[in-house]
């Protein structure tokens, strides 16, 4: 628990120390400019919970004062002179107070809005529920498409280019930047840099329809090696399956209304309005952080995607238990 | 005037005063009945059923919240779907700031302001009553969508592509767009009275430097509804063009861009919330110097700082509009404005600070919600700072930190000192007091029950939870503070319940209050509780900001009004020098047609963009009915 928060809030400790912080916490930075901006918010708090607490010091010790007076326009001068001092004090330290706080907002974006040239260029759309994630390169063959997931090396900056295919999103990841919204029509970037290796939670800031509620989506950073390795993965098209099932399951996938949305590279499914599925089977969640990615949770979310996540945008296609099973392993092989 | 034994001239001086208010009942009075009731254009008859209104509003929005909270004690909560879940939040905020707390603070403007500033009834009363009638049909327009399951579920910002005709299907978003007509309408009404009451209306000698504070904050109220409101009907007029007739204002696929509505709405979006602050902040000028015994200290810096809000109110849309991705030096500049605020907002504290401080305070239920309103607003204002800076707003902004500062805002710097007034101004509107006992039990539950439900939700915010989620995972470590929240809620709830309880009570069995129970200084005071139809036998002379305070015994008052027509003084815009006697408008049944046809006219344009033009037909006669000079003394 951050103490500066602690601090500023101290009316309720009990409260504010309820243990675990989370993974998508603004209260656990782990990057730039993440750790930057906790600096910042705690110096503001701090300086605002002093004044409220000088401010509510001073009402009570106003209600307990008694002045006598027989009419309420007897006023003392002597005392109304005093007071006026008092008055425009206050009113000059509030200025003060304010003028400082956006000298340092100002020097805040400025000294946080480093551009570096080496940084990875990743794409985001964002998709009603869900996230389309591409990674961009000088040359095609080394450029690659994934989703709800997005893998990073560590202390290296990466630069966010956010676009929406339909409504306003938003992209936040607490523990690494603050948020940034995707605008049709227009082009927005975020740039950060994670300072650790882990998994971090980001999660749809903005009101973007029913199932805002389920856009979730897990960065996840690497030392630069293992980042490596998880890149030239990704750039492979998809494994070939080879168990029977897994190879039934990939002609279902390819000739039912799957392949209309969904691509998996080395097949003849490529469809782009849905994830690409390619190596969906080696990322950790699906349905945009809803479930664990299991071949159970898979099966389940191929079986009946209205009850899990309504009103999103992936139809129910009707499949026999087998066609399910076959699937669902098919989808799980694609590591 | 059948019947009438007095001559058609008689003026107010040529009659004792026992015929005099006689006649002025006469004359003024709101005849019994049905058809009474509906034509009346007394601002007190209708101030109240505003009030009142307004209230049944906040109570159900109230429940909404209420349902939101069990929804969200939990997480995976079952309560609510996503679909009703979106409903719910949306009416939510819709209901309460277009339905409840601007038309409430105007409400108490349109009942206090004409008894303040010394005058009969408010300018235009017949716009006030059509105003009324407007103000129910959007709410009821709202409400019964919802119940028809057609309730708007695009937030009450309704931000497009959302909103737009892509995804916004069904009529939901377009009973949202003609539910903020309806609403802008009314409030673009009040305060066009509001103003001309103010500066036209005022009592012979109540110059610039003696209106009540109450009454500067409703004047600058007023004035930043004209300007801001226009941005708002713009924005709902286009998004309906945009749905029902093809336009693509918001289209950025066609040129049109969606940014442009975020601009539009924020640019009257923010000063809404000074709509409602700066009433707020006029009801504690009003019940601070009253209880503290003293008057105010800082009458000029206080005005000023009513004045510095409404202006700079216009220039801060664009903090809502951080993360959009606006230029940076752009946005410094809003954050600076943002932090500006701050100043005259200061100012105020610090006066109502010092009168205190310099005063003999008597802890009275009116008095220990501007405590609470202190205590909870300067929270509010200090989260406000925070969001002001745009680093700091990029990791809060759409979180639940927001949603804490925002209540802290609105509940803790409107709603409080709002209670505070209905506390002190009860007597003068019902005649009785409401329970000093139980004042305390509902300021006591009031005010923990609404730290405790809403502070934790700043820390809820910085652990990452964002607004408008229906629902949240068990894997987020959210679920004990919102369960906390939720129980806290309840505490909340019961607070403003015995308050409701309180009102309902008093009003029969209170005990009966006379003319000036607390012993204050504005006009309002001056005459009888509840006031007659008429106001004031005689027009009061007002010789000091204090009037009752300067002249305890005798007011001076103003003769020579006529006795057989509505007349009221109309004076100079500074200087309040009597100018001239203009006769007011009496009851009429026909802004309630002229209403009834515009809602016709505005709910069927939800359909048929058609209705524009047959739907202008009826609005046409109704209005020609409302101004067809009828041979009444008003006339000559």
């Amino acid at each position: 628990m951050n103490r500066g928060t602690r601090v500023a809030f101290g009316l309720l400790p009990a409260l504010a120390c309820t243990g675990c912080v989370g993974w998508q916490s603004v209260l656990d930075p782990h990057g730039s400019p993440a750790l930057g901006l906790d600096l910042l918010m705690k110096f503001i708090m701090i300086v605002c919970a002093v004044v409220w607490v000088l401010v509510v010091a001073m009402l009570f010790v106003a209600l307990a004062r008694r002045t006598p007076r027989a009419e309420p326009l007897m006023l003392g001068r002597r005392t109304q002179d005093r007071m006026r001092i008092a008055v425009a004090g206050s009113v000059a330290a509030s200025v003060v107070v304010i003028s400082v706080f956006t000298l340092a907002s100002y020097a805040a974006t400025r000294m946080l809005s480093v551009v570096s040239d080496d940084e990875l260029m990743i794409r985001v759309r964002g998709f009603q529920w869900w996230w389309d994630v591409t990674y961009l390169a000088a040359t095609p063959k080394e450029s690659f498409r994934t989703a709800n997931e997005i893998h990073i090396p560590i202390n290296r900056t990466v630069r966010i280019q956010l676009e929406a295919a339909d409504v306003i999103h938003s992209f936040w990841v607490p523990s690494l930047a603050g948020k940034q919204d995707l605008i049709p029509g227009r082009n927005n970037d975020v740039r950060f840099s994670a300072a650790r290796a882990g998994t971090y939670r980001g999660q749809c800031a903005e009101f973007c329809g029913l199932q805002h509620a389920r856009m979730a989506m897990i960065v996840v950073a690497h030392e630069p090696d293992s980042f490596e390795a998880w890149r030239q993965s990704q750039l492979k098209s998809a494994t070939e399956p080879v168990k029977t099932e897994e190879q039934a399951g990939r002609e279902l996938f390819v000739a039912k209304a799957c392949s209309a949305c969904h691509t998996v590279r080395g097949t003849a499914a490529a469809g782009a309005t849905g994830p690409d599925l390619t190596h969906v089977g080696s990322r950790r969640t699906i349905a945009a952080g809803v479930f664990e990615t299991t071949r159970g949770s898979l099966a389940a979310w191929i079986a009946d995607p209205q009850t899990i996540k309504p009103g999103n945008n992936m139809p129910m296609v009707p499949l026999t238990a087998d066609e399910l099973h076959a699937v669902s392993a098919y989808m799980a092989g694609l590591k | 005037m059948s019947g009438d034994r007095i001559a058609p001239d008689t003026r107010d001086d040529q009659l004792e005063s026992r015929a005099l208010e006689r006649q002025l009942a006469k004359v003024w009075g709101t005849p019994s009945g049905f058809w009474g009731a509906l034509a009346t254009v007394d601002h007190k008859i209708i101030g109240r059923r505003y009030i009142v209104t307004a209230f049944v509003f906040l109570l159900m929005g109230g429940v909404l919240a209420l349902l939101m909270r069990i929804q969200l004690a939990q997480p995976e909560g079952r309560l609510l779907g996503p679909d009703l879940y979106n409903q719910v939040f949306t009416m939510h905020g819709a209901n309460m700031m277009f339905l409840f707390a601007v038309p409430v603070m105007e409400a108490m403007a349109i009942y206090l302001v004409p008894l303040m500033v010394g005058t009969r009834n408010i300018a235009f009363p017949r716009l006030n009553a059509f105003s009324y009638w407007i103000f129910l049909a959007g709410g009821i327009l709202l409400w019964v969508s919802f119940a028809l399951n057609m309730g708007p579920d695009v937030g009450w910002f309704a931000y497009v592509p959302l909103s737009g005709p892509q995804y916004g299907s069904g009529k939901r978003a377009d009973i949202w767009a003609q539910m903020i007509t309806f609403t802008e309408l009314s409030a673009l009404a009040v305060a066009v009275e509001l103003v001309v009451t103010v500066l036209k209306q005022r009592a012979p000698g109540m110059t610039l430097n003696r209106i009540p504070l109450f009454v500067w904050a409703m004047l600058v109220m007023s004035f930043i509804v004209i300007l801001a409101m226009p941005a708002i009907m713009v924005a709902s007029s286009t998004l309906i063009m945009d749905r029902l007739v093809g336009t693509h204002f918001y289209n950025p696929a066609e040129g049109g861009d969606v940014l442009l509505w975020q601009h539009l709405f924020w640019f009257f979006g923010h000063p809404e919330v000074y709509i409602i602050f700066l009433p707020a902040v006029g009801m504690v000028s009003a019940i601070v110097p009253v209880f503290a015994r003293r008057s105010i200290f800082g009458y000029l810096p206080l005005v000023l700082a009513l004045i510095a809000t409404g202006i700079l109110a216009f220039g801060l849309w664009v903090h809502h509009m951080f993360v959009t991705g606006l230029p940076r030096l752009g946005e410094s500049f809003f954050t600076a404005s943002s932090m500006a605020i701050a100043i005259p907002a200061g100012v105020q504290i610090f006066c109502w600070l010092a009168t205190l401080w310099d005063g003999n305070t008597s802890l009275r239920t009116p008095l220990l919600f501007v405590i609470a309103f202190i205590v909870t607003f300067v929270i509010g204002g200090l989260t406000g700072v925070m969001v002001a800076s745009v680093p700091f707003d990029t990791q809060v902004h759409d979180t639940y930190f927001v949603v804490a500062h925002f209540h802290y805002v609105l509940i803790g710097g409107a709603v409080f000192p709002l209670m505070g007034a209905i506390y002190y101004w009860f007597p003068k509107i019902t005649g009785r007091m409401m329970s000093e006992r139980l004042g305390w039990w509902v300021a006591g539950l009031v005010f923990v029950g609404f730290n405790l439900t809403f502070f934790p939700m700043h820390v809820l915010g910085f652990q990452g939870m964002p607004r408008r989620v229906y629902t949240y995972q068990h894997d987020m470590p959210w679920a004990e503070l919102n369960l906390f929240v939720s129980v806290s809620s309840v505490v909340l709830a019961l607070g403003f319940l015995l308050f409701f309880i309180d009102a309902v009570r008093s009003a029969r069995w209170g005990a009966p209050a006379g003319g000036n129970p607390w012993n204050a200084s504005s006009l309002e005071w001056a005459t009888n509780s509840p006031p007659p139809s008429f106001n004031f036998a005689s027009i009061p002379v007002v010789r000091s900001a204090d009037p009752l305070w300067e002249d305890p015994d005798v007011l001076m008052v103003a003769a020579g009004l006529r006795t057989d027509r509505r007349e009221l003084i109309i004076s100079t815009v500074t200087e309040a020098q009597p100018q001239a006697r203009e006769s007011s408008p009496r009851n009429s049944i026909w802004p309630l047609w002229a209403a009834i046809a515009t809602t016709v006219m505005l709910v069927w344009s939800i359909f048929s963009p058609w209705a524009v033009v047959w739907g202008s037909i009826p609005i046409a006669i109704a209005l020609i009915g409302w101004f067809w000079p009828k041979g009444d003394p008003e006339d000559e």
